[in-house]
């Protein structure tokens, strides 16, 4: 994030200084009220179940009520807080600006440039189609236009948070991680196959009019309001999808038997691997709805890297997607975008299955 | 005048025509609202994230749905 230094204060105008105090003690008090609460949950969940329910801490239904009563309010907050933080970050960055610095990047940096970019650069999944002309004809390199399309959406804040709140920090890690590598190998790769003759003709032959919209300059206030509307557009949408996987996981935490995912997505089933990438890719929800489930799964014996391998297929790889790319690119690049990536996905499967 | 919103059709671009309608309506001025889908015709604006809103052949906003005061204000300007 850019420190409120004298040398940007043209693009920001400074605060008045009590306002900013005013911010700084505001979100102190949030943050530190925020944690309070966090720690606080873990023993309300056993005395929500145990004293004030009175179920037997032995039974499968004291299992899955303490999982649900815990893990709901956790996740939400880990969630608003992130997606908080994302929100106030985002506004530094625009596709304008974001193009402005990718273009005519050699590949390599450009590539790991993109993904990163990826990663901060708001942008709405039904504009993949427009971005990418915009980007390849500021003359953007395709492969790492590609590699910005591929870590847009296959590393998402949301799923992160989920990760970490479910399973921990190594796990988030390791997703954030490989997200990243699959992204700048896959685009690099398809840099490499020189297949700038298979986006459509009509593309390549529009020329960049790029078109003089001034830059936004916003101030610190509206940085923390477009913080706001992200919790509000983003957590108001997927709330509900949170608390339906986690109550989905809480049923298999409870009820379904230890081990018995490990036969058909264990370690052991060479198979299970590519098979959950095909299965996969076709299917689209959200990242919020997911987590829960591969949470769950995990417990219950199925391998880290499969779940991890069908995980990034359902969010980075979708149809819908697939179809709307259809338009300004020919089937064979499609092809290769869907072969190379899915390969990716599944390297990194097998490649957890095997160190863990 | 003549009022363009950009955007092939998800959610947040509708948002953005309605806000427009709205605009136009309370402002009570003379403007045709054309949503313009192409993604041959939105490239030609040079515009490349969506929605973006575009009057009079300026583009007013790109990559965000205006808030109703923003699109008052490239009303009355």
């Amino acid at each position: 994030m850019q420190p409120d230094t004298p040398e940007n204060t043209h693009s920001a105008p400074p605060l008045a200084n009590p306002t900013k105090i005013r911010y700084l003690l505001t979100g102190l008090a949030g943050l530190g009220l925020w944690f309070a609460i966090y720690r606080q949950l873990a023993p309300f969940s056993r005395f929500f179940t145990y004293q004030l329910l009175g179920i037997n801490p032995e039974s499968h239904l004291g299992e899955a009520i303490e999982f649900f009563v815990y893990d709901t309010p956790k996740v939400l907050m880990l969630l608003v807080l992130v997606v908080y933080a994302v929100g106030v970050l985002r506004s530094f960055f625009t596709p304008e600006r974001t193009r402005k610095i990718l273009a005519g990047r050699r590949e390599s940096t450009g590539n790991v440039l993109a993904a990163l970019l990826g990663i901060v650069t708001p942008f709405c999944s039904c504009s993949a189609v427009p971005l990418f002309i915009g980007f390849v004809t500021a003359g953007v390199p395709l492969g790492v236009t590609f590699s910005f399309l591929i870590s847009a959406p296959m590393i998402n804040e949301i799923a992160l948070v989920l990760l970490y709140g479910l399973l921990g920090w190594k796990v988030a890690t390791l997703y954030l991680g490989t997200g990243l590598l699959i992204a700048i190998v896959a685009g690099w790769t398809i840099g490499r196959l020189k297949m700038e003759h298979h986006i459509e003709d009509w593309v390549r032959e529009m020329h960049a009019n790029a078109s003089d919209v001034p830059d936004q300059r916003l101030t610190w206030t509206e940085r923390f309001g477009l913080g706001k509307t992200a919790v509000r557009e983003i957590v108001g949408k997927v709330w509900i999808y949170v608390v339906l996987g986690i109550a989905v996981g809480a049923g298999i935490h409870g009820y379904v038997p230890e081990g018995f995912m490990a036969s058909i997505m264990g370690k052991g089933a060479w198979w299970s691997v590519p098979a959950a990438v095909l299965v996969g890719i076709p299917m689209y929800s959200n990242a919020a709805g997911i987590v829960p489930v591969v949470e769950a799964l995990l417990g219950k014996g199925a391998a880290l890297g499969t779940v991890l391998a069908f995980m990034m297929a359902v969010i980075a790889l979708s149809l819908p997607e697939t179809v709307i790319l259809r338009k300004v690119l020919k089937p064979r690049l499609i092809a290769v975008f869907l072969g190379v990536v899915g390969t990716g996905i599944m390297l990194v499967g097998y490649l957890f299955n095997i160190i863990i | 005048m003549e009022i363009k919103v950009l955007g092939p059709g998800c959610a947040k671009c509708g948002e953005a025509e309605k806000i427009m309608k709205a605009a136009v309506e309370e402002a009570g001025v003379a403007a045709t609202i054309e949503k313009v889908s192409d993604f041959q015709q939105i490239a030609k604006f040079g515009v490349f994230s969506t929605p973006a809103v575009v009057i009079d052949g300026q583009i007013k906003c790109v990559g965000k749905v205006p808030s109703k005061a923003e699109a008052l204000g490239w009303l009355a300007g």
